[in-house]
């Protein structure tokens, strides 16, 4: 099969993208440095809506460790947790992000001049829908720095959210309010709670927007584009600019569409990630597909920020139900039929499930999942072993010759 | 020999294998060496070695397409572009029409790679991370017993009481081997339990279909790990004349689908002028 260099095509609004991410980053230094603003860490799908409400200032460990994967510095860093007793086969955001910590690192120094570390929280919530790992995560920092963490333990494998699911969560959802209005040193005012639930329901339905501008073909986005533009989904939900940004780059990529311009040129072969990206690898990734003319159009994990339930109108108890429904939380009965839907939706002609190495709540091919799908959709499937951000676990070759065999594969049974 | 002739140049990571064949797909010259470090010096030794084999010359070539891991370090080729699992799946396909479960066990890593009747592709499988289940294992273990992997398969052969490895850790595996030597159990025996392992640990990988064909570097010099895959699996396994050559093979039979006006390029920007 031809493999030519390819490099990836430049979506403009990424400027603009890169503008917001500053300034949030900058309002988060500002708001640890000030005496009367208060910072909260949360977990990527914790209640940061009702954080925003409250007025703190929001920071995501989980955005901070992934950008040490993407920076390839993690792997420096994850030992210096292993050393204390957290292994290097758990959550490597979570050995990169406190490794980080005790060598005093990070990246956000060497991006945006001025900032010389994470900023200090007044308190950590967490949601452990996801897993487990962010519930310590955030002990080890809540011990080390002497603040409060508190959270929402939440169901998992649910196969159909209930309203008994949403009554549980709402009621933690409901119970964290004092604690947190105590630090926050203010009364949750509830009409600011509807609003920011309602700027997280238009930020949601922009992104899906964005997202599903992959069903054209030529798709005029990658994963690969997905996983750098999901940032302001990820960590400005509930805001106005996050809203802002998605109606730009929606425009840009229905301007795509209309002038037949795809994320990969002659794109032949259409794919789905399942899975982490490999933080590490995104450029090498994102080139070894175009290279075979073959696009990763969607995935999982770039969809895990829409939440159709987020309401103004119910705040909490909508809050409640988007934590539930979210993909990672579900069975693995809603997972096949979720990923079927999508594999019609945006016509894939295989699919890659990523085994990463420390979240097996993200690796969804331990299970027969592969299987499974592939007997009832009859759509070729490849597992690739990886980590998000151990590079430790990878081998590029082996990933190489994997991925090229399955597009040959792919290109052969059209 | 009808000329002109096609070369395939499989560059594994621990031997180079090229294959000759004429215009009507018949092998008439291989030869296979240790890589080392100069890939392109032992692919052009390959090429020569099994040229003179085949009572040929570098002028009666058509065609040449390179595959495994250091296939792009060669020149002189029309392709350097097919994966290695395609080879071998084309190579086995040639020798067995029909579909066919592989089982290829190389060095670095096994493969298996279901084809239907056609010879097309359904699925293919690779190890994961770790050298369980293939030939660097046993030449770990070879160097810890202080044994050739050639005397191995006469060991292995008579054995009468096999003694399994519970691990799949190669580090593992060796402390339990030293384990049995203390405690005075038979060499042959703990060979066959060390073949036993590499042959679990490649079944573990996937389900077989019904025709099972063997390739690789380690079923080529240790047949009794196919004697004991049979009975394994119960049920024959069929084997290529040279197993460890699927891969070149492939690669010689791909160049000779090339279409007529593939030319032999040697490529201005390669790092390495080879052949
Ligand atoms: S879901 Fe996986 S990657 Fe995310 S925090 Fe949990 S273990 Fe880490």
């Amino acid at each position: 099969m031809a493999e030519e260099k390819k490099t990836r095509k430049k979506i403009q609004a990424t400027d603009q993208m890169n503008r917001l991410m500053a300034d949030y980053f900058y309002d988060l230094d500002a708001a640890a440095k000030s005496d009367n603003r208060k910072v909260a860490w949360c977990t990527s799908v914790g209640p940061a809506e009702l954080l925003r409400a409250l007025g703190f200032a929001v920071h995501f460990p989980e955005n901070h460790a992934a950008m040490l994967g993407a920076t390839r510095t993690s792997t420096d860093l994850i030992p210096e947790a292993n050393a204390i007793g957290y292994s290097p086969d758990i959550c490597s955001y979570l050995t990169a992000d406190i490794g980080a910590y005790l060598k005093g690192f990070t990246p956000l120094a060497k991006a945006y001049p001025g900032i010389e570390s994470v900023p200090r929280p007044d308190v950590l919530v967490y949601n452990t829908n996801q897993c487990r790992d962010v519930q310590d995560w955030f002990a080890w920092y809540s011990k080390e720095l002497g603040v409060p963490a508190l959270g929402i333990t939440s169901p998992k494998n649910v196969n159909e959210v209930t309203e008994a699911h949403i009554s549980d969560v709402a009621k933690q959802i409901e119970a964290l309010v004092p604690t947190l209005e105590e630090i926050a040193g203010t009364k949750l005012d509830m009409e600011r709670l509807k609003e920011v639930v309602s700027l997280s329901r238009d930020c949601t339905e922009l992104w899906k927007k964005v997202l599903e501008t992959a069903t054209a073909s030529p798709a005029p986005l990658s994963f690969f584009d997905g996983t750098i533009h999901m940032g302001p989904a990820v960590v400005l939900r509930g805001t106005a600019e996050a809203v802002d940004y998605y109606k730009l780059l929606l425009a840009e990529l229905e301007q795509r569409i209309a002038e037949g311009v795809g994320a990969v040129d002659g794109e032949s072969v259409r794919i789905y990630w399942e899975g982490m990206p490999v933080w590490g690898r995104l450029r090498q990734h994102s080139e070894l597909f175009s290279g075979f003319h073959a696009t990763v159009i969607a995935s999982t994990y770039c969809s895990s920020w829409i939440f159709p339930a987020f309401d103004g109108n119910d705040p909490i108890r909508s809050m409640a139900k988007a934590y539930l429904e979210l993909f990672i939380v579900r069975s693995d009965d809603y997972k096949g039929g979720y990923i079927k839907e999508m594999l019609e939706k945006f016509h894939i002609d295989g699919i890659i499930y990523h085994d990463a190495k420390t979240c097996p709540y993200n690796s969804n091919n331990r299970y027969g999942m592969p299987q499974r799908i592939e007997a009832e959709t009859g759509i070729p499937s490849l597992v690739i072993s990886g980590d998000l951000n151990d590079l430790r676990c990878i081998s590029d070759e082996q990933t190489k010759t994997n991925i090229e065999a399955f597009i040959e594969q792919l290109e052969e049974g059209k | 020999m009808s000329l002109p002739l096609f070369v395939g140049l499989d560059l594994g990571a621990s031997r180079t294998k090229v294959a000759v064949v004429d215009r009507a797909g018949v092998l008439i010259g291989h030869a296979v060496k240790k890589s080392g470090t100069d890939f392109p010096a032992t692919a052009a030794y390959c090429l020569d070695a099994s040229l003179e084999m085949a009572g040929a010359t570098r002028n009666d070539i058509a065609r040449a397409v390179s595959t495994g891991y250091g296939r792009g370090t060669v020149t002189f080729i029309t392709d350097k572009n097919k994966s290695e699992i395609g080879c071998i799946a084309k190579g086995c396909h040639h020798y067995f029409p029909g579909a066919i479960t592989i089982i290829d066990i190389g060095a670095q890593d096994n493969k298996i790679i279901k084809l239907n009747t056609v010879g097309g592709r359904s699925s293919f499988k690779m190890n994961r991370k770790c050298a369980a289940g293939t030939g660097s294992f046993l030449e770990e273990m070879s160097y810890r017993l202080d044994i050739t992997l050639e005397e191995m398969n006469d060991l292995a052969r008579q054995s009468e009481n096999i003694i399994k490895l519970g691990s799949y850790c190669t580090v593992f595996s060796a402390t339990e081997v030293l384990e049995n030597i203390r405690h005075g159990k038979k060499i042959t025996d703990i060979v066959k339990g060390i073949f036993y392992s590499v042959i679990k640990r490649v079944l573990e990988m996937d389900s077989l279909t019904e025709q099972v064909v063997m390739t690789g570097g380690v079923v080529a010099h240790n047949r009794y790990i196919v004697t004991m895959t049979e009975e394994m699996i119960a049920r024959p396994v069929l084997l290529p004349e040279f197993p460890q050559l699927a891969g070149a093979i492939g690669a010689a039979l791909y160049a000779m689908d090339q279409k007529e006006t593939a030319e032999i390029s040697e490529s201005e920007d390669s790092e390495t002028e080879l052949i």
